[in-house]
């Protein structure tokens, strides 16, 4: 079984209000020196089999079919074991 | 001419959009579910608005890898009239029958309102019985509206014409770029939305300015409200 993690995040330059939103919260919390804050996606996959190369393959086009949305979103793909 | 209408676990707006499709095509839309691979002989294929999948992943993104899309893609090839309105929109985007995507509204708030709508191209299958710059009314209903496309597709869109709607007056509710609230594809067929002009179709809506649309879509003469 291979465990991957796929992580979303948007694009520079795509506005992110909810990560505004939460830069705000973190200052309002106490919090000094938050310079920026982007919020993103963590998706935990695991796979069958023990082909680590393509179980990645296969997952990068997960991503590109369905996990992110490329428009507006990067992603990345990290086996973990 | 026939209209069909797809729909999802978690469309809402289907019944509305079955309602003004009779009223207005004097018959009533097939209705064809989200797991079909065959959709009927149609000319306009409208994808409704509601929270297909609960939006999960993002709005739209489920439902747009469902099999009835495979042949809603066909038919856009072909050249049917397929309308996205709202959720409809974002499935449409998601889809890649339409660019650009619809983000998070830049307030963070659901919005709930009425918007000035101007039309900016007549020129389209879908707008052809209003007047270039006619400002209507329309209400509005959503989370994520918000739409963005890279300065290239921009562009683009802004030299095809492909830009059909844009809020008007000031009433951007979302922070859509260049005011966007409908655009088409390259070719024309496929309109996508997040105004609902569904629900504009008579007196007691406050207004009839949306008839206009679905007449234009079905080649009938837009008949005034009773």
């Amino acid at each position: 079984m291979i465990k991957a993690r796929v992580t979303v995040t948007l694009k520079n330059g795509v506005l992110d209000p909810q990560g505004k939103a939460i830069e705000g919260s973190l200052g309002a919390l106490g919090f000094a020196g938050v310079d920026s804050v982007r919020q993103g996606k963590v998706f935990d996959l695991s796979i069958n089999g023990d082909d680590a190369k393509a179980a990645e393959k296969s997952i990068a086009q997960m991503c590109e079919k369905l996990l992110a949305n490329t428009v507006i979103e990067n992603y990345a793909v990290e086996i973990l074991g | 001419m026939k209209s069909t209408v797809i729909q999802f676990p978690g469309s809402n707006r289907d019944r509305d959009m079955i309602a003004a499709l009779t009223k207005i095509n004097g018959e009533a839309p097939n209705l064809v579910w989200h797991t079909d691979t065959e959709i009927p002989e149609t000319d306009l294929i409208v994808v409704p608005g509601g929270f297909s999948y609960g939006d999960y992943l993002r709005s739209g993104a489920i439902a747009a890898r469902s099999p009835v899309m495979q042949e809603i893609a066909k038919r856009a090839e072909q050249g049917v009239r397929i309308l996205g309105v709202c959720n409809g929109f974002q499935i449409l985007t998601e889809a890649g029958l339409l660019p650009g995507a619809l983000m998070r509204n830049a307030g963070l708030r659901f919005v709930c309102t009425t918007v000035k709508l101007s039309v900016e191209n007549t020129d389209t299958v879908f707008t052809n019985q209003y007047e270039k710059g006619q400002v209507i009314p329309c209400p509005v209903a959503h989370h994520d509206g918000n739409y963005f496309a890279d300065n290239e597709t921009l562009k683009q869109i802004e030299d095809n014409g492909q830009v059909v709607f844009r809020y008007a007056e000031g009433t951007n509710p979302n922070g859509s770029v260049n005011d966007i609230a409908g655009i088409t594809n390259a070719s024309g067929n496929v309109l996508g939305m997040m105004p609902h002009p569904e629900n504009l179709i008579e007196a007691d809506h406050g207004g009839d300015q949306g008839r206009a649309l679905f007449a234009s879509a079905l080649n009938v003469m837009s008949i005034e409200a009773a």
